[in-house]
């Protein structure tokens, strides 16, 4: 077993009636790529940003390597290494691509010719190299995703958190992306591996890419494992398509 | 190193141009036209800094434009300080009350319209201060005492004022050059564009506003003291009414904000107009200010990147079309 980089204890969150997050505990394996899922409004992305510090939880701690997250800026959780993207991408849209990607350089370069030649070797590996000139505003949405992923990967963080970086692509995007994921977990010759947690509603993906998998229902752990044990798990094949399905599944003969 | 090359040399030429204007021109007229146009650039550019690359429009720039006249003319009348030593205390005072200002606002998370009316409301609490206290010459305002020698930052000849308007602009052309190149730049405008964004990649958003509004109101505050040393004089309406919110304003957003040049250029354009206009109609008051407004409109119509956005684009186009 590798050693734990992200744990979470007991965390909890509510908004008002909605107990978003309800006592959830888990951990991230150091180099692994651990797979966070559930239906919609299930609290995943509140789980993030619990983790990442842009909301405080109710109850509950997050522990980062060997810091207790308690009461951190967001800005300081991504100074010890913990990056982030959001589901509704968050460009900054009047600057090009590469000025985009340098802001997250910066954290380790302070000189300005180093983040953007940092930045431009990160946009080589997520396949923005191309486009580096083009305004934000004017990428696609697939190219808005990219350039989520490779702003967080310039910080050269420890931890990724990367939340739907597929949602909205075409099957073929998504074909082009999770060979990128995958090389992030691994690392290159130039660029250590990067741990990986990731929100994610394409099955393709979690099932290719994922060493493990949570899966949050109503703001409740429901299941975890790897991929071909969570698939086949009755409460999260309840939890996705509805009371009761598991039993007629079984009985016709479509699941062991 | 080449892209610093980039920027230093058109402010070099820009420098070595101006510094000529006094022998190719005779005319008093148009020396005070380069003072006052160089002065509105300085002004522009203040505001720019905070808005243009930080995104924090201020209604109230004249809070730090008469802190600088302020810090200056009670220094000189009532310590008899020199000029000189006046004119560093003149910008620091700026850049403090610009960190009071931004503890008070970012700190609580005030942004857009809220903060611009938070500006607004300081710019009035400080003209009525220094209206209160005769520390500040209370309502009759305080006279420089007239000495005209450079070793008290006065001049017989407008070359001088010119001359130090333009060291100022210069310096202001420098600080938004290097805003454009430096990790400080890029950090601001990346708060500008998205605050959660940013601190998401470890940008500490609160402390990166307090630098730029620190950088504006000494910026703002430098034309203050200028002001008071050009004008030998200063009293509350002058140094904290809202006219030179609205000029520093009006510059930047006819120039192009977040730009190097855009509040210099617009500075220009605004003086060249406001002076074809009194030609025009002579000294009717508020006319001027008609045209600002008129202007702004347009611009914010149809070149919402300014004039410097309208003549790159320009630029671009002809290339393109080559």
């Amino acid at each position: 077993m590798n050693a734990v980089l992200l744990a979470a204890r007991g965390l909890s969150k509510r908004f008002g009636g909605l107990r978003a997050v309800q006592d959830v505990s888990l951990a991230v394996e150091q180099g692994t790529i651990t797979a966070l899922i559930g239906p919609n409004g299930a609290g995943k992305t509140t789980l993030f940003a619990l983790v990442s510090g842009f909301l405080p939880p109710d109850a509950g701690e997050v522990i980062f390597g060997e810091t207790r997250l308690a009461g951190l800026a967001p800005y300081r959780i991504a100074r010890l290494g913990m990056a982030r993207t959001f589901q509704i991408v968050q460009p900054f849209a009047g600057q090009t691509v590469l000025e985009n990607i340098a802001v997250g350089a910066h954290l380790h370069h302070a000189k300005r010719a180093d983040a953007l030649e940092r930045a431009r070797a990160v946009a080589e590996r997520v396949g923005l190299a191309p486009q580096l000139g083009k305004l934000a505003a004017n990428l696609t949405i697939a190219g808005r995703k990219r350039l989520e992923l490779a702003r967080a990967l310039a910080t050269e963080p420890k931890l990724l958190l990367l939340d739907e970086v597929l949602a909205g692509l075409n099957p073929q995007e998504i074909a082009e992306m999770l060979p990128v994921i995958d090389s992030i977990r691994r690392g290159t010759r130039d660029a250590p591996g990067v741990t990986v947690f990731m929100i994610e509603h394409v099955m393709q993906a979690v099932m290719n890419l994922a060493d493990h998998v949570y899966v949050l229902a109503n703001g409740r752990l429901i299941a975890q494992g790897s991929p071909r044990d969570i698939a086949s798990d009755e409460a999260v094949i309840e939890a996705y398509l509805g009371h009761g399905t598991a039993q007629r599944l079984r009985a016709a003969g479509r699941l062991q | 190193m080449s892209s610093a090359l980039r920027v230093a040399a058109p402010i070099a030429a820009f420098a070595a141009l101006f510094a000529l204007a006094p022998l190719a021109v005779a005319s008093d007229a148009w020396l005070n036209f380069i003072v006052l146009a160089l002065f509105g650039a300085l002004m522009a550019q203040s505001w720019n800094v905070l808005a243009g690359f930080g995104g924090q429009f201020s209604f109230g720039h004249a809070v730090f434009f008469g802190t600088g006249a302020y810090a200056m003319a009670v220094l000189q009348v009532r310590f008899g300080v020199n000029a000189w030593v006046a004119l560093p205390v003149a910008l620091a005072s700026g850049a403090a009350v610009g960190v009071f200002i931004g503890a008070l606002t970012f700190r609580y998370g005030l942004r857009g319209s809220y903060f611009a009316l938070a500006t607004l409301a300081f710019a009035e609490i400080f003209r009525i201060l220094a209206n209160t206290f005769q520390f500040t010459g209370a309502g009759a305002g305080l006279q420089i005492p007239l000495t005209k020698s450079p070793a008290t930052l006065q001049f017989d000849a407008r070359a001088g004022y010119l001359y130090v308007a333009l060291a100022f602009v210069v310096a202001g052309l420098a600080v938004a050059g290097w805003l454009k190149h430096s990790r400080f730049g890029a950090w601001l405008q990346a708060v500008r564009d998205n605050e959660e964004a940013a601190q998401a990649l470890g940008v500490d958003v609160y402390r990166i506003k307090l630098g730029a509004i620190a950088i504006s109101g000494a910026t703002m505050a430098a034309a203050g003291a200028f002001y008071v040393q050009y004008l030998h004089y200063i009293d509350p309406a002058l140094a904290y009414g809202p006219h030179y919110s609205v000029e520093a304003l009006v510059g930047a957003l006819v120039g192009g904000v977040g730009t190097v040049w855009g509040p210099v250029v617009g500075a220009f354009a605004l003086h060249l107009l406001s002076d074809l206009t009194r030609n025009a109609f002579g000294d009717v008051p508020g006319v001027n200010l008609m045209i600002y407004g008129a202007l702004l409109v347009l611009i914010v119509m149809f070149a919402p990147r300014g004039l410097a956005g309208l003549l790159a684009a320009l630029a671009a186009r002809l290339r393109g079309s080559k």
